[in-house]
């Protein structure tokens, strides 16, 4: 994989009994960009995200994810809380996944626990006080109070979140998955029931992610006036395939993509545009 | 009102011993979704550990009581813990991905297997020890000669639990483990996703859970001068019921719980009969989860979805 790629998936195949979710599949993510996946409902857009995050071991296939250093990871072969320890890969849900009985702020220190385990020395010495400890607990507090106030939480720090509005909720999953300080994040719809309003901030967020912070990420979305703004390049699936792949300009006029979504065939849509236009 | 008041304080010594058990229940519950039948013979294994460890201190010449009480405290949480941690590696992990009801009956296995595991290594007779903290303060003495008695030993299991109870909230609300324990209680999944490691996790509610069951196993031997290898049994269940009237899953009605049970049992013996003071015990936890299901400060049960 090229030096610009963190992620490259590379013939990637799900199959749950009979059924192929994902078939051969092949794209790259490039470093300190926006990818997004798209594609109908059960394109199989989640499969790819849960065999990236170790939910399932791919039947084929293999992921690859490359940090800043040159550490190259077969992310097929992680699974559970190393997903986010030795590969930095943070991922959200379509459904909202905060711990809801806890406030804003102890749901971004756990997010924090590696960081907090190193200082400790992976000892209890962090339950007793250690000075190290301390100055580590310290910084995280600093790093989630920097993220509160990013997604304009920062007077709720001590609400339980799950009393939060729901726009709010989604933007508070995103703050703590960025405090795992990851090399690549996945968002499963984060706009998914977001008002107009709340879905430019979304996209300004993401866009501050990419620019600020240079994290990449790695997105599904049918929100398309999201994903047409803020993705420097999208990979389009059907049926568990790759149908087209490119920048947002290039997808939007692919025929291949608009037959997927209005569920014509392709010479059908091929005339309904130029009939349209 | 001398009796009431005497009644009292020992109701209350029993269910801080009720209740520092029945924490393990309720934390474990919590954390993993089962109960963990094994957890009075853990109880049990911390008395056993306490008077073996009473025994060897006093074969060596120590006579100095405070650090006698303190070592034995130490060791036998540090070795009750160990116990706590191998159960749940060897019975309870293993089992965490089968069907609901195998991690349960791999617990009544376990609880079979200390109880009969201590028969055979510690004998079946009731081992007694001589009383180590006497004396205590007369706190009322009425006209027909009624003293209201508080003795040091009960003196001193409170102020233990106190303190424990104090460490150990402090434990849950402040600290790194605490909440890495409160973020698995209530997402698994999402919790490893953040980098926490679900397994340690929850390791470390087994350990924590054992070594305030021998706490209590401490207690309960101090105070009622014995251990046996069957003594888990009754206090296990008790406990569980403590836990199940508190609101199973919640810390401080674990405390309450077992406070009322201690009290209940104790009136109910002084009132009416010894004789049938289980009985009044089980029967108010029935009472009380006919009218309230999740028990005194439980949540109720939402389905995740």
């Amino acid at each position: 994989m090229s030096r610009d790629e963190i992620l490259s998936v590379d013939r990637l195949t799900m199959r749950f009994g009979g059924i192929v979710a994902v078939q051969d599949l092949s794209f790259a993510a490039e470093r300190k960009k926006i990818t997004a996946l798209i594609g109908p409902n059960g394109a199989g857009k989640t499969t790819v995200f849960n065999c990236i995050t170790g939910f399932y071991k791919p039947s084929d296939g293999t992921i690859r994810l490359a940090h800043d250093d040159g550490k190259v990871i077969a992310l097929e072969r992680l699974n559970d809380f190393r997903i986010a320890k030795q590969a930095k890969v943070a991922r959200t849900f379509q459904n909202i996944r905060l711990f809801p009985g806890m406030t804003a702020l102890e749901n971004l220190m756990v997010a924090q626990h590696n960081a907090l385990m190193r200082a400790s020395g992976f000892t209890l010495l962090g339950l007793i006080g250690a000075p190290g400890y301390r100055d580590a607990e310290k910084r995280a507090i600093g790093l989630a109070t920097d993220w509160l106030r990013r997604v304009n939480l920062l007077d709720r720090a001590d609400d339980a979140a799950g009393n939060f509005a729901y726009g709010d909720q989604r933007r508070l999953e995103i703050a703590r998955a960025m405090c795992t300080e990851p090399a690549l994040l996945c968002l499963d719809e984060p706009a998914a029931g977001l008002n107009a309003r709340e879905s430019a901030a979304l996209s300004e967020l993401l866009l501050s992610i990419r620019n600020e912070l240079g994290t990449s990420i790695l997105l599904i979305e049918h929100d398309m006036s999201v994903v047409m703004e803020i993705s420097d390049h999208i990979v389009v699936m059907d049926h568990g395939v790759k149908i087209a792949e490119g920048s947002p300009r290039e997808v939007r006029d692919d025929p291949k993509v608009i037959a997927a979504y209005l569920g014509t065939d392709e010479e059908e849509a091929v005339a309904v545009m130029e009939g349209g236009s | 009102m001398d009796y009431f008041a005497q009644q009292l304080i020992n109701g209350l010594v029993l269910g801080s011993i009720y209740g520092l058990i029945a924490i393990g229940y309720t934390m474990v519950y919590g954390i993993v979704g089962m109960i963990n039948f094994a957890h009075g013979d853990v109880f049990m294994i911390g008395g056993f550990v306490a008077l073996i460890t009473f025994v060897l201190l006093i074969s060596t010449g120590l006579t100095a009581i405070p650090v006698i009480l303190l070592v034995v405290l130490l060791v036998s949480m540090a070795i009750t813990a160990l116990y706590g941690w191998t159960i749940e590696r060897i019975a309870y992990r293993p089992l965490r991905h089968s069907f609901r009801l195998a991690p349960m009956l791999s617990a009544i296995g376990m609880s079979f297997v200390l109880t009969n595991y201590s028969q055979v290594a510690q004998g079946a007779r009731v081992k007694p020890i001589p009383p180590f903290i006497t004396g205590g303060y007369t706190l009322h003495e009425s006209q027909d000669g009624f003293v209201i008695q508080l003795s040091n030993i009960q003196i001193m299991v409170v102020v233990t639990t106190i303190v424990l109870l104090a460490i150990f909230t402090w434990l849950v609300s402040r600290t790194r483990l605490g909440r890495d324990m409160r973020a698995c209680e209530q997402d698994q999944t999402m919790a490893a996703l953040l980098g926490v490691n679900v397994d340690r996790t929850i390791s470390m509610t087994f350990v924590i859970g054992a070594a305030l069951a021998a706490v209590a196993g401490l207690m309960y031997l101090l105070y009622y001068g014995l251990v046996d290898f069957f003594m888990g049994f009754v206090a296990g269940i008790k406990a569980f019921t403590a836990a199940v009237l508190g609101g199973i899953g919640s810390l401080p009605g674990a405390m309450l719980g077992g406070l009322a049970i201690g009290l209940i049992e104790t009136f109910w013996s002084a009132y009416f009969s010894v004789e049938y003071k289980d009985v009044a015990a089980f029967s108010i936890l029935i009472v009380v989860l006919i009218f309230m299901p999740t028990g005194l400060l439980g949540r109720p049960e939402v389905e995740k979805v």
